[in-house]
């Protein structure tokens, strides 16, 4: 039923019903068009967001870092007669998927049946990129084949002849650049054209495989959306993805299948991944050296090697993150974004203008305080919720965005991944997690959807724990770092604390939880200059998606708050944390901050800062009220993303531990501080 | 331990019987099988030398039996190895010729290849090599062809050999990521992970991965690169991390 809807709301909107669009030339809805299914796939870090922004002019997230693309991006245009249908998939590296996004990519491609499919390629690793070509077109899949970045490739003195390739491998090859627009049109040609053949290319296998290949291909009788050669291959490589997709279609063949696959492992010393893979880079290698031509490579610019050199060392290494995190984060969101902006948007913007004005109208428009005090006064929607979510939160997330975008962009985060490997491990992540972590300093509820770049289960777990308790958000943080600023000692105690509950906590995590400790392996892509385009694209694309998020919330939480404030219940509430709160040394008014800590995590910072300035709290309390909000339980949306990811009982085991744990951290602090009479 | 000469049977029912304790199944076969009589007699001889001992029809190893065995055993992989990696040949080549290769290795030579070959962990069919002294004492002086990245210097280059794990989504990310049996590796780096250039790209990888990519090492950066820095002799107490235990 629900997916009958579906089906037809998607014809509706692709015009398969032949229904009359409303007549302009860029409308989806417009006339009878032909409609042009288009995947594109490929390894991470090969720009295939960047061509999915080119063809459909809207803006994914693009970055200089494999593994962005966590969810799935879709977009709709039009181009001419043709209604193009893209969708683009998580980086793959290839068909058996070794991580979650991975999965989603192998899932989609299995399920989405598209007219055709662009495995994107970087061009300078021509060789490497080939064997996901090859499986593509082993699958019996319309495939194309999009040879990218080939300017970079050039500069590298690499020459690739697209139309030799597309010669030998039977199937349609362009040469593109996302970043310029080169080849761009040719491509838009291709996937708007008529859809190819499937290329009869195939890999040759070593005589054992091929005979279980054939042999678990006479097995499968049920259909399948890729070809039998295909699954039976991964079958051998023991994808059990793809057995339990054979075990849903053909039950009857799966016992004979599984004896097929594993008589042929005892042929072999390796799993049959290993023949497979090295068949394929034979085969590769092959039609790589065909297409390539080496030239001397240009003269790199020595600058970017030097300090790409430089940014991987231990010491300068460290200096630099130093520097990056003074101004980046000190000075740029702390500095600009807590100082300057929040100071404008706040006072001038909605203390001059908005609340007055809206302030008068409503009470002129509504004479009965109660329904006035929905959207005006203390808890307002528009006093609270709309001025928490524009003058204060919006601001300090777009500017961590933005310098975010500047380090994806230059391609520094994965070798800050390297760099703190090791320390990684001791809490029991690998340097990969580096980027969900430093993600989280920005928005805690995007960085655990970003937990899924991580390979074991073990490590998502501990990072989306990690994200809960110690990782403040940029709002958070922004508000932290503006209310502690005029005071280093405090500041220092905040950092020290936090740190070292993050270690602690990894530490004990690691080595509670069982399982092998993940491994550590990374690409490491040049280091660029970031393009002022990708940077803006890649910041709005998140502010979007935050702002989507996160006003809707703010609104909601003020209904909620004002619904409480009338019923009683908020009183109550507030009753009873004020005990809690008051242990901690912290006054009456506190308790709010961390009642709306429930609703969202920023919004409690953000309630500090009032209590702040209306000159209710400093010194100890001010700190521990820092470190206690900090650790707090994560923000409602934070939540649904854990119990999404996670799922229910983790994400409630976790809340039981975060929150008394971050009580305890407070009360202890504010005891020792108080005992020690330490000025502040 | 005396040396004790076998025939060429006999070694060989003895590694038989190594491999059935390891694996607790039975050895593939790799010349035609012996006939029963063959078998018998290499039983008699092994029995003989106090090597093995017969009980219900069974066949079992002595304690002697079973340091000799693994001796054998040893040899016969480091042989495999040796063919595989730096001769270059093919599986089927390789069975063929290990099996004679391993009757003239003599004891002591076993510790030089494995030292060349940069101590190797298992075989090309992927079963273990028991470690020798030359293994634990980390004898690492002696130049090797073969290397895991681990145990690389920065400045060092050549070609990856092979990849040994046992992990198989990590060898499936290892070999997309580039890196496939040929490709030229250079090491940028060894501290806080490895970083190496990898045919056209760059890739890091930890210690652990670093000790499963087997090198090929085609040139070595001279000893001493910077030269009157620290006065002779003062070397031995500088600081030398990552030094495998």
């Amino acid at each position: 039923m629900a997916v009958g809807a579906r089906q037809l709301l998607g014809r509706l909107l692709t015009g398969r019903l032949g229904r009359p669009g409303c007549g302009c030339d860029q409308c989806p809805l417009a006339a009878p068009a032909d409609v042009r299914r288009v995947t594109l796939f490929g390894s991470p870090n090969v720009g295939k967001s960047a061509i999915f922004n080119q063809l459909t002019g809207a803006y994914t997230v693009v970055s200089n870092y494999p593994g962005t693309t966590v969810e799935v991006a879709r977009g709709r245009v039009r181009v001419g007669d043709v209604l193009l249908e893209l969708c683009d998939c998580p980086g793959s590296y290839s068909l058996v998927p070794s991580s979650e996004d991975e999965r989603v990519a192998r899932d989609l491609l299995l399920e989405e049946q598209a007219d055709l499919v662009v495995h994107v390629a970087d061009a300078i690793h021509l060789r490497r990129m080939l064997p996901l070509t090859l499986q593509l077109i082993e699958a019996g899949l319309p495939v194309a084949l999009d040879l990218n970045i080939v300017d970079e490739a050039a500069r590298a003195g690499l020459h690739v002849d697209p139309d030799r390739l597309g010669r030998d491998l039977g199937i349609p090859v362009v040469a593109t650049s996302a970043a310029t627009g080169l080849g761009i049109d040719r491509l838009r040609a291709l996937v708007t054209g008529r859809p190819p053949t499937p290329s009869a290319f195939t890999v040759g296998y070593p005589p054992d495989i091929e005979e279980a290949v054939a042999r678990i291909g006479d097995l499968l009788r049920a259909d399948y959306p890729i070809s039998r050669r295909a699954i039976a291959l991964l079958l051998l490589q023991r994808d059990e993805g793809m057995r339990q997709r054979v075990l849903a279609s053909d039950p009857g063949q799966l016992p004979e299948i599984d004896r097929v696959v594993a008589e042929t492992e005892a042929r072999f010393p390796h799993p049959l991944a290993v023949p497979i893979t090295l068949a394929r880079q034979r085969a590769a290698e092959r039609l790589s050296r065909a297409a390539l031509t080496q030239a001397a490579p240009a003269p790199r610019p020595s600058l970017a090697e030097a300090l790409g050199r430089l940014t991987v060392q231990p010491a300068a290494g460290l200096l630099f993150l130093a520097v990056v995190l003074y101004v980046g984060l000190y000075l740029i969101v702390g500095k600009l974004g807590a100082g300057v902006l929040v100071d404008f948007l706040d006072e001038r913007v909605f203390g001059d203008l908005v609340n007055p004005a809206v302030t008068g109208f409503v009470e002129r428009l509504l004479p009965w305080p109660t329904w006035a005090a929905l959207f005006v006064g203390e808890y307002g929607l528009v006093t609270l919720g709309l001025r928490y979510a524009v003058a204060i939160v919006l601001p300090l997330v777009g500017v961590f965005f933005l310098v975010f975008a500047l380090l994806e962009d230059t391609g520094y985060l994965p070798r800050l991944a390297l760099l703190v490997d090791r320390l990684f491990k001791r809490i029991g992540l690998s340097g990969r997690a580096v980027i969900p972590m430093v993600l989280g300093l920005g928005c805690d509820t995007m960085a655990t959807l970003v937990t899924r770049v991580l390979e074991t289960r073990r490590e998502r777990l501990i990072a989306t724990f990690l994200l809960a308790l110690a990782i403040p958000c940029s709002a958070q943080l922004g508000v932290i770092l503006g209310l502690l600023s005029g005071h280093p000692a405090g500041l220092a105690i905040w950092a020290g604390v936090v740190l070292g509950v993050f270690l602690l906590s990894g530490y004990l995590a690691a080595r509670l939880l069982p399982g092998e400790a993940a491994r550590f392996y990374l690409e490491i892509p040049p280091l660029r200059l970031p393009s002022a385009r990708n940077v803006a694209a890649k910041t709005l694309a998140r502010l979007r998606w935050y702002g989507a998020e996160v006003i809707p919330l703010f609104l909601l939480a003020s209904v909620v708050i004002w619904v409480g404030q009338i019923s009683g219940i908020f009183g109550l509430a507030l009753a009873g944390l004020r005990p809690v709160v008051g242990a901690l040394g912290l006054p009456d008014a506190a308790a709010d901050a961390f009642l709306f800590g429930f609703l969202r995590r920023d919004y409690g910072a953000a309630r500090i800062f009032d209590v702040h300035a209306a000159g209710r709290v400093s010194g100890i309390p001010l700190v521990v009220a820092m470190v206690t909000i900090t650790l707090f339980i994560p923000c409602v949306a934070q939540l649904l993303i854990m119990v999404r990811e996670r799922g229910l009982r983790t994400a409630l085991a976790m809340v039981a531990l975060i929150l008394p744990f971050a009580f305890g951290v407070g009360w202890v602090l504010n005891f020792v501080l108080t005992t020690l009479r330490v000025q502040i | 331990m005396p040396d004790i000469e076998l025939s060429e049977p006999a070694e060989e029912l003895l590694a038989a019987l190594w491999a059935a304790e390891e694996e607790g199944g039975e050895r593939a076969e790799r010349h035609s099988a012996p006939t029963d009589q063959e078998r018998a007699e290499a039983a008699r001889e092994l029995a003989e030398a106090g090597l093995a001992q017969e009980s219900d029809g069974e066949l079992s190893l002595t304690e002697q039996g079973r340091r000799e065995a693994r001796s054998v055993i040893r040899r016969e992989r480091l042989a495999e190895r040796l063919l595989a990696d730096v001769l270059n040949l093919g599986e089927g080549q390789v069975a063929e010729a290990a099996c004679r290769f391993e009757h003239c290795l003599q004891r002591g030579i076993d510790d030089r290849i494995c030292t060349l070959l940069g101590h190797p962990r298992i075989c090309p069919h992927g079963r273990p090599i028991p470690p020798g002294d030359c293994c634990r004492e980390g004898a690492r002086a002696a130049p090797s062809v073969i290397s895991a990245l681990a145990d690389l210097t920065p400045g060092c280059s050549g070609a990856i050999a092979y990849l040994q794990t046992k992990r198989r989504d990590m060898l499936q990310r290892l070999l997309s990521m580039g890196a496939t049996p040929g490709t030229p590796v250079r090491v940028v780096q060894t501290f806080p992970s490895f970083v190496c250039h990898l045919g056209q790209g760059q890739i890091a990888v930890d210690r652990e991965t670093a000790q499963d990519i087997y090198i090929r090492v085609s040139s070595t950066p001279p000893p001493a690169r910077r030269p009157g820095l620290w006065p002779r002799g003062l070397h031995r107490f500088r600081f030398r991390r990552g030094r495998p235990r």
